[in-house]
């Protein structure tokens, strides 16, 4: 499924200052232009280490890709991802009480902590929520009694002699295994799952409910936000996103369809449906129009590592929140304003309601986010400078770094800019992901995933 | 998505229009402008029940923009070309004019039969000519384009599109609550049953759309017919036509 087509880029620029070059290193996915809906990714996600890179799609596969151990010769460049597990988590289903079919497509990813050999992630599609344990495999026993090498059986009287078996080594597999399945739960579609930072609850959350889990019990769990009216009719508001803290087991956010992020706390009540905070920035009237609202729904919402902040995404801008702070973001980054003036149209052709994800760096200082025309942006929160790259298979030569791209809202445009009517609004980079430790970033197109670097000297 | 070499207009209403038929074939009101977001999403409404499971949020936020839309179309009150000019300035900008619109006036100074939706998507006019479902109330507002001739736009029956937007949307938020197997069809329960057999075409057709097949529905609006928009109104005629067939079977 996924071709392997690495270029190892090499780069010995004069770079300027502390600014990130970053330079084209991988991609995997299908050549052609022609997309299988299947292979459309629908999420991306390193593990804790950043050695693990696994991605869902539309046909409800997981891919899981390793990082190379750097080899000593080659110090001038990371290990490559190379596809380490591929297995099918989910599949569709259909709901005959209301005659729906369930897609099967995962909607999120989220790495547990390693604690022992194997690795686990949860993977969710709308409905239900699975645990996988991936485990590698590179021994196994030889030498039963009972039992040929293939095994079949012996006959009990032509064994003479016993020995015992032994383990020798064997060619590395990778197995995945469901461990729990966490199914039944949610009405509406699932839209985010969260592990608390106790590592044995975890959070999951749809249009209008979250339930929060333990990891290790099935059969039920505890309704903690409720938001759907009484009477079906008044509904105006669903939730879209939602997250645990990362250091606070008690505190978890969630994020509204009109633009408001609520900060709960599990001690202060059972069902929290009264928030400890609501985190609101004021509308400004100047903007003010039909696609206000829509404009302002919020499709992602992240803690810094740190805890201190979250960033939250809606249609045009990224915001960074303090948690301290609830009235306005300490921080507005634009990621596509030359689009306010064709809100319209990108109402009518649905634009308007992709979802676009966010990310941290490691060290927060640091979020990108996708855009159109297989575009990402990033915002360097210290320096105050931001930069628009391509995620394209045509732009990357070896050696060279990602030239940076700029969009021409009006007037003339100059030499290489692209000007608004030319971007390709089906080329959408919804699914970004940046390496918990180094600068190493995985961005996903329609059904491609680009993995980027920073040159090294 | 956008026609190159195809300078959008700046519609932001001309005071010399006093409801002339050349001056409405030129530049579409604010109200006009207005109508027509609100049929492209009672549109999107609709539609998002064909398809297996609507995306909550999104029916949410579209339903949304249909209440705001009809708040201020309560409050403004009848529908009124020349008040435009004083209210609205600024918000014109932001709504951008649609091919659809100067179709609709081409065609009527034609003498051409408009569809029960003047909607902005070519591609689902066609179930909208047959859809005289009650659940959809803007059969009454659709008269304002076919009344360009005598140069009234006047709003029949405001309370009762009230009322039936309210309906439309509670319906709409029922059946997404209680999806019974019988849902899709209490929501359609009045239109003839040939209707379904649009829902492949559609279904179809609506994957095309959102693929990208936006150039046509991109063609911004300008008297003089492009190449795009000729092809637009072939389209169309032949999804008529289809339709046509559809639903005598």
């Amino acid at each position: 499924m996924f071709l392997k087509f690495s270029l190892r880029s090499v780069f010995y620029g004069a770079g300027g200052g502390n600014d990130i070059q970053w330079c084209f290193s991988q991609v995997k996915g299908a050549v052609d232009d022609d997309v299988a809906e299947a292979d459309i990714i629908s999420t991306v996600e390193f593990n804790h280490s950043g050695e693990l890179l696994a991605t869902g799609d539309k046909g409800g596969r997981v891919v899981i890709f390793q990082q190379e151990q750097e080899n000593k010769t080659q110090s001038h460049s990371r290990g490559e991802y190379n596809v380490y597990s591929t297995f099918q988590s989910h599949e569709p289903e259909f709901d005959y009480l209301k005659s729906l079919e369930i897609e099967e497509k995962i909607n999120k990813i989220r790495w547990l902590p390693q604690k022992n050999a194997a690795q686990f992630l949860l993977s969710t599609n709308d409905k239900t929520i699975k645990l996988w344990k991936i485990s590698e495999r590179d021994k196994r026993p030889e030498g039963y009694n009972l039992k040929e090498e293939d095994g079949r059986y012996r006959d009990p009287t032509t064994v003479t002699t016993l020995r015992v078996p032994v383990f020798r080594p064997m060619d590395l597999m990778v197995e995945a295994s469901p461990r729990r399945i966490f199914a039944n739960a949610h009405t509406y579609h699932i839209n985010s799952i969260s592990i608390n930072s106790d590592y044995e609850t975890y959070l999951s959350a749809d249009d209008l409910r979250i339930n929060l889990w333990h990891l290790e019990i099935t059969d039920r769990s505890f309704n903690i936000v409720d938001i759907k009216p009484a009477n079906m009719e008044e509904l105006t508001e669903v939730i879209t996103a939602a997250e645990f803290h990362p250091n606070s087991c008690n505190t978890f956010v969630y994020s509204s369809s009109k633009g408001t992020i609520r900060l709960c706390d599990m001690r202060a009540s059972a069902l929290c449906d009264r928030h400890s905070k609501l985190f609101e920035e004021p509308e400004d009237p100047s903007n003010r129009s039909f696609f206000s609202e829509i404009i302002s729904s919020i499709s992602d919402v992240k803690f810094s590592h740190s805890g201190r902040y979250m960033m939250t995404r809606d249609y045009l801008s990224v915001k960074i929140w303090d948690l301290n702070m609830e009235n306005r973001p300490v921080e507005t980054y634009q990621v596509h304003e030359y689009l306010r003036s064709k809100l319209c149209s990108l109402y009518e052709n649905d634009c308007i309601f992709d979802k676009f994800e966010c990310c941290w760096n490691g060290s927060d200082s640091i979020v990108m986010t996708g855009s159109y025309n297989n575009f990402f942006r990033m915002f360097d929160r210290n320096t105050k400078r931001d930069i628009t790259l391509e995620a394209s298979r045509e732009n990357n030569k070896p050696r060279t770094v990602l030239k940076p791209r700029k969009v021409c809202a009006s007037g003339k445009r100059k030499k290489d800019e692209i000007s608004v009517d030319s971007l390709d609004f089906n080329k959408k980079i919804l699914h970004t992901a940046w390496h918990p430790k180094e600068n190493i970033i995985a961005v996903a197109t329609t059904n491609n995933l680009y993995i980027f670097q920073d040159k090294m000297n | 998505m956008f026609v190159r070499g195809l300078k959008r207009k700046c519609f932001d209403g001309e005071e010399d229009i006093e409801g002339t038929l050349a001056g409405i074939k030129a530049i579409p009101s604010y109200n006009l402008q207005r109508q027509s977001l609100l049929d492209m999403s009672l549109v999107k409404l609709q539609l998002c029940h064909m398809l297996v499971e609507p995306n909550l949020c999104r029916s949410v936020l579209i339903a949304n923009t249909v209440r705001q839309i009809q708040e201020e179309m309560t409050q403004d009150g009848t529908w009124q070309m020349i008040n435009t000019q004083s209210t609205g300035q600024a918000s014109l900008d932001r709504l951008v004019s649609t091919d659809i619109l100067c179709r609709s006036s081409r065609e009527q100074a034609e003498g051409k039969h408009v569809p029960g939706y003047s909607t902005f998507n070519k591609d689902f006019e066609g179930d909208q000519a047959q859809d005289n479902s009650e659940t959809m109330s803007t059969a009454s507002s659709v008269q304002a384009p076919r009344n360009l001739q005598s140069n009234v736009w006047e709003m029949e029956n405001p309370q009762e599109n009230k009322g039936n937007f309210q309906k439309s949307l509670d319906q709409i938020f029922e059946t997404l609550d209680n999806k019974s197997p019988n849902s899709v069809e209490e929501l359609f329960s009045e239109v003839d049953n040939s209707y379904y057999d649009l829902d492949t075409m559609l279904t179809g057709m609506m994957s095309n759309t959102k693929m990208g097949h936006c150039d046509g529905l991109e063609t911004f609006s300008s008297p003089s017919a492009t190449t795009s928009n000729s092809n637009c109104k072939s389209d169309l005629n032949e999804l008529d036509h289809i339709v046509e067939i559809l639903v005598e079977s």
